[in-house]
């Protein structure tokens, strides 16, 4: 008894370093990206670009812009409506392609059509379609991140394994019980990826629409507006926000790994 | 219990690679019978299996559980699937699998745990119910699958190669296992295996088939005085000369003595 604790508490204390090995090597390489940075700004080597000092300050100042802030929550408000929306749409209709072949095969030119268009391109005619601003924000970001859930789930549903699905039959279960009892979980993990890449899209869909349009808010309307504005500062506004832009990214990439993880513990044991 | 009468199948009939599994397969099982089935590998055993589990349908002949013939899965039946790893579902815990086939039957969700508590009791596993599968090993997740299959309280239960994916020791305690609770539940079993040894030991009865398309050239009946044991049974004499005759017919080779 007491031996098994033992080992259970080495194994966390190794575990626990193992961690802080990699954060310390984390760290570094960071700390040596800014360096390099400092050093580039500070010898004049690239002279257009803003110091790292001066940009990593101007970036904890915008935490205290009230107008910046205003704009981040825009940009993340438009992403939290369109992501849901986006699974809502795209879940169904993967698990729809993926278990009715005769549905794929019909609408699998016009899928191979809509998909290598970049969503981008689609921003004039999402502003022709949908007003205010704010709904074509919406909606561009719905259709863009809805590819890969869609695509996902596709995959995912049509990747089940055939004992399970025979499992289920041979105890009577007819082909809607099939589908939700088994080939709905087991293709969650994958569903759940295409939900993780998806969100960075909304990301970049909504970015893409506040800068293209202006009146639509958001880090976007921030960015144009910090551009706008007279010498070396203006860049250092620009490059500020783009650190906000990648931190979000970056949280919330983590924070859904994180939970894809925890949640399909029966699938990376 | 069950009647198969004439049984065929032609997998891809009229295609190039056109593969006949089975042909005229006749085969009766009396009620509260373990037959175990033997043949040589890729014979169509499992395509036998399927047929009766109503997963595929045969080109030709028919299947009558209870007199009923098979057209779906029929509701009084369980399979317990080789490859338990993939017949478990690991998204939910043991209970749960277990209890899963259970909606199915008319029991509220109180009665459909306690029926899953009870089957896991009888394979031993009464610990378990809160376990997932990968955190069991092969042969407990075989048990598991087994407890799903008695939970259902089917009156046949059809078992595809059960053993095949577990160690020697396993192996032997889950062949226990199946004539342990095989008193219990009033149930007919078939067992398909390609274990002439596992044939004649599990069985009240063995059938063999030929190469495919497969149909029945021996049926012998197993009297082995009872309760059987790992050791006394497979060294009595009767026990060897019946593997020898299943052997023999398994192989293909002209029976010596006695064969139906």
């Amino acid at each position: 008894m007491t031996a098994t604790t033992t080992l259970a508490r080495g194994e966390r204390l190794h575990l626990s370093r193992a961690r802080l090995g990699k954060l310390v090597r984390h760290v570094i390489g960071v700390a040596a990206f800014l360096l390099l940075w400092e050093l580039a700004g500070r010898t004049g080597l690239l002279t257009w670009l803003p110091t790292a000092s001066a940009s990593l300050a101007r970036a904890v100042g915008l935490a205290f812009d009230p107008a910046f802030l205003g704009d981040l929550l825009s940009t993340l408000t438009a992403a939290a409506i369109g992501l849901p929306l986006a699974v809502l749409v795209a879940v169904p209709l993967g698990l729809l392609l993926g278990t009715v072949p005769v549905v794929e095969e019909m609408t699998r030119a016009i899928v191979e059509f809509l998909r290598p268009i970049p969503s981008v391109a689609l921003i004039p005619l999402a502003l022709f379609a949908f007003q205010p601003e704010i709904n074509a924000k919406v909606a561009l970001i719905v259709y863009a991140s809805a590819w890969p859930i869609l695509i996902n789930t596709l995959y995912g549903v049509r990747d089940v394994d055939p004992v399970a699905t025979e499992t289920l039959r041979s105890f009577g279960f007819g082909r809607g019980s099939v589908i939700m009892r088994v080939s709905l979980p087991s293709a969650a993990p994958f569903i759940f990826t295409g939900i993780r890449l998806a969100a960075s899209i909304t990301l970049i869909l909504a970015i893409s629409v506040e800068y293209f349009v202006g009146g639509a808010g958001g880090i976007g309307a921030f960015l144009i507006q910090a551009s706008t504005g007279i010498g070396a500062d203006a860049m250092v506004d620009v490059i500020a926000t783009l650190m906000w832009a990648g931190a979000v990214g970056l949280a919330v990439n983590t924070v859904l790994l994180r939970a894809e993880r925890r949640l399909f513990r029966w699938r990376f044991s | 219990m069950l009647e198969i009468d004439n049984l065929t199948h032609v997998y891809g009939p009229g295609s190039p690679n056109e593969h006949r599994a089975i042909e005229g397969l006749k085969l009766s099982v009396a009620e509260g019978e373990l037959l175990c089935i033997v043949g040589p590998s890729g014979c169509g055993k499992s395509t036998l299996l399927r047929s009766i589990a109503g997963l595929i349908t045969p080109t030709g002949g028919e299947i009558r559980v209870e007199g009923e013939l098979v057209r779906q899965t029929p509701g009084n039946l369980a399979v317990v699937f080789q490859d338990y790893s993939r017949s478990l579902f690991p998204w939910m815990s043991v209970a749960d699998n277990v209890a899963l086939p259970l909606r199915r039957r008319n029991m509220d969700k109180r009665q459909r745990r306690e029926a899953a508590q009870e089957a896991l009791e009888s394979v031993g596993l009464e610990g378990a119910g809160r376990k997932y599968p990968f955190q069991l090993s092969g042969g407990m997740q075989q048990r598991v699958a087994i407890a799903r299959a008695l939970a259902y309280r089917p009156s046949l239960m059809l078992m595809d190669e059960p053993f095949g994916s577990v160690d020697a020791q396993t192996r032997e305690d889950l062949e226990d296992l199946v004539l342990k609770v095989r008193g219990h539940h009033q149930m007919t079993i078939v067992l398909i295996t390609h274990d002439i040894d596992e044939s004649v030991y599990v069985g009240d009865r063995v059938v063999v088939l030929s190469k495919a398309p497969a149909h029945v050239v021996g049926d012998l009946r197993v009297d082995l005085p009872g309760p059987r044991d790992q050791i006394t049974t497979r060294e009595h004499p009767d026990f060897v000369h019946l593997r020898a005759e299943v052997g023999r017919l398994v192989r293909g080779v002209p029976a010596q003595a006695t064969s139906a």
